[in-house]
C-alpha cells in the first residue's frame, strides 16, 4: 500500500500540488486521472521519488520515502516496476534481453533461474514468440506488453504505469488494461496508473483519484463515479457524447 | 553564468559516472561493445584519411622544399614529424570527434528523449555509470591503437608518393628514420588519451542532458562535436606547452 499525506509541491512560485492526501491499495488498480496540466504526472513523479516534495509524506508500506537518502531510494526502487508512456524499451536489446536486464543488474539467482523467470514473464504477456525480436520490429501493443514483462520480472511490490494506453487502438488498450489488472491481482501489487483513457477508468478503476488544478477533487471507484455530484469530474469523465449517453443510461 | 552551469553539471555527471559499477560483468560486456563500435569501426576511416594526408604532406613538402641548400631527406623528416606531432593525435581526434562524438551524443540523447534513461533510473540503475563509463573507457583504450595505425599508414601514404616518382624512396626512407625521437610517439599517445576522454565525456554530457524531441538530439550532437573540438584544440596548446616546450 502507498499512502500520500498532505503532499505539496511547487516549482518556483507555481504550486502544482496542494495538500494532496490519498491511499493506493495493494492488489488493486489505482488510477490517477485529471486534465492535462492538473498535476497528475507531477504527483506520480513525487510518489516515485523523481521529484522532491515541499511538504508532506509518501509512505510505501509505512516507510516514508521523503526522508530517505538518495542511496536508500535507489535500493527501494528495485521493488518498483514502471511502465512508461512510450514503453522505453532499450533499442539495442532484443525483447528477451530487455526483460532479462533487471535480473542481470540486481538478481543474485543463477542463469537458469533468470531464463526461467524471463520465459515465464514473456509467456505471461503472450510474447514468447517475439523474444528474439528488437523493439523496432514489433508493434506498439507488443512493445507495451514487453515493457510490462520487464516491469514485473523482479516481482515488484509497486507498479507504476504512465498512460499505458496512449497511442494504442481501443482493443489493444483493453488487452493492456486487463493484463495490468490481472498481474496486479495475481501478485498483490500496488499499481498506480496515470491515465486519460476513460475506457480504462470504466474497465479497471478499482480506486480512482481525480486531480483538478493541483487539488484532490474526488476519490472513489468506477462504480460510484456516475453520481458524485462533482461537476469538475463530470466535465472531465463524461465530456464525450458517448460517455454522456453512458451516464444517462446508467441513471435509468 | 551559463558556462559555470555547464561546468558544474559536467562535474556532477562525471562524479556519478566514475563510481564503482553495480555489475562488473555488465560493464565488461558494454566495454567490449564500445571498443568494437568506437574503435574498430573507426579503423577504416583512420587508415583512409592517414594514407591520403600522408601522401598530401609528402607532396607539399617536396613542392615547398625545393631548395638546393636543403637535403632531400627533409621531405621524409618533415612528413614524419607532422604526422607524429600533430596529425595522428590532434587532427585524427578532431576527425573522430565528428564520428564518435556525434554517435555518442545522439545515442545517449535518443535514450534520454525516449525515456530509456528514466527507465534505468527508476530501476535503480546508476545511468551515467552504466551508459557513459564504458564509452569513455572504450574510447580511451582504443585511441592509442588508432593513433599508431594513423602514424603507420600516414608514412605508407608518403611512401606511395615516393614511389610515384616525385622523390626517391631511399631519400624518403632516410628522412623518416633521420633523428627519430621516440618520445614524440609517447607525446602523441598521451595527447590522444586526453583527447579521447574529452571527446567521449563531453559528447556524453550533451547527450545526457538533451531534452525535447529529435531536434534537440540533433542540436546536442552538433554541440557535442563543436565543443569537444574546441576543447581538444585548447588542450592541444596546453599539452604541447607542458610536454614539449
Amino acid at each position: 500500500m502507498i499512502e500520500v499525506a498532505h503532499l505539496t509541491k511547487s516549482f518556483g512560485d507555481n504550486t502544482v500540488l496542494h495538500d494532496i492526501s490519498a491511499t493506493f491499495d495493494s492488489g488493486k488498480t489505482n488510477l490517477i486521472i485529471g486534465q492535462s496540466g492538473s498535476g497528475k504526472t507531477v504527483l506520480m513523479k513525487c510518489i516515485i521519488g523523481l521529484h522532491q516534495v515541499d511538504s508532506g509524506k509518501i509512505l510505501y508500506d509505512d516507510t516514508d520515502i521523503t526522508s530517505m537518502t538518495k542511496k536508500q531510494i535507489t535500493t527501494m526502487r528495485q521493488k518498483v516496476g514502471m511502465l512508461f508512456q512510450g514503453s522505453a524499451l532499450f533499442d539495442s536489446m532484443t525483447v528477451e534481453e530487455n526483460v532479462r536486464f533487471p535480473l542481470e543488474m540486481f538478481s543474485e539467482k543463477s542463469r537458469e533461474e533468470w531464463n526461467e523467470r524471463v520465459n515465464f514473464c514473456l509467456q505471461r504477456v503472450n510474447l514468447d514468440h517475439a523474444a528474439k525480436l528488437y523493439p523496432s520490429e514489433i508493434s506498439g501493443g507488443m512493445q507495451k506488453r514487453a515493457a510490462i514483462a520487464r516491469a514485473i520480472v523482479l516481482e515488484p511490490t509497486y507498479l507504476f504505469c504512465d498512460e499505458p494506453n496512449s497511442g494504442l487502438d481501443p482493443r489493444t488498450s483493453l488487452t493492456i488494461d486487463r493484463l495490468i489488472k490481472e498481474i496486479t491481482e495475481e501478485n498483490n501489487i500496488t499499481t498506480i496508473i496515470n491515465t486519460h483513457d476513460m475506457n480504462s477508468v470504466m474497465e479497471i478503476g478499482d480506486n480512482i483519484l481525480f486531480i483538478h488544478k493541483g487539488y484532490k477533487s474526488w476519490q472513489g471507484n468506477k462504480d460510484n463515479i456516475y453520481d458524485t455530484g462533482n461537476t469538475d469530474l463530470d466535465d472531465f469523465v463524461f465530456a464525450s457524447e458517448l460517455y454522456k449517453k453512458v451516464k444517462k443510461y446508467h441513471s435509468y | 553564468m551559463k558556462f559555470f552551469e555547464h561546468i558544474g553539471r559536467y562535474a556532477k555527471l562525471m562524479a556519478e559516472t566514475f563510481t564503482l559499477p553495480q555489475r562488473w560483468r555488465l560493464l565488461g560486456r558494454q566495454y567490449i561493445k564500445e571498443i568494437e563500435k568506437q574503435g574498430l569501426q573507426s579503423l577504416g576511416i583512420t587508415i583512409i584519411i592517414s594514407v591520403f594526408i600522408g601522401s598530401a604532406i609528402t607532396m607539399q613538402m617536396v613542392l615547398n622544399t625545393e631548395n638546393p641548400l636543403l637535403p632531400k631527406y627533409v621531405t621524409g623528416l618533415t612528413t614524419r614529424e607532422t604526422l607524429l606531432l600533430e596529425f595522428s593525435s590532434t587532427i585524427l581526434c578532431l576527425i573522430l570527434a565528428g564520428k564518435v562524438g556525434s554517435n555518442i551524443a545522439s545515442e545517449i540523447g535518443t535514450m534520454r528523449i525516449t525515456e530509456q534513461i528514466d527507465a534505468l533510473q527508476i530501476m535503480g540503475v546508476n545511468a551515467p555509470n552504466y551508459l557513459i563509463l564504458p564509452k569513455i573507457l572504450g574510447f580511451v583504450t582504443i585511441i592509442p591503437c588508432l593513433v599508431i595505425f594513423s602514424m603507420f599508414f600516414g608514412l605508407i601514404g608518403g611512401y606511395i608518393m615516393a614511389y610515384s616518382g616525385i622523390i626517391s624512396p631511399a631519400q624518403y626512407t632516410m628522412g623518416i628514420q633521420y633523428a627519430f625521437n621516440p618520445y614524440y610517439v609517447t607525446y602523441s599517445i598521451i595527447k590522444s588519451l586526453i583527447f579521447a576522454f574529452i571527446i567521449s565525456s563531453v559528447s556524453s554530457y550533451y547527450g545526457y542532458y538533451a531534452y525535447g524531441g529529435a531536434l534537440e538530439v540533433g542540436k546536442a550532437s552538433t554541440n557535442a562535436v563543436v565543443n569537444s573540438s574546441i576543447i581538444v584544440l585548447l588542450f592541444n596548446v596546453i599539452l604541447t606547452d607542458l610536454l614539449l616546450v
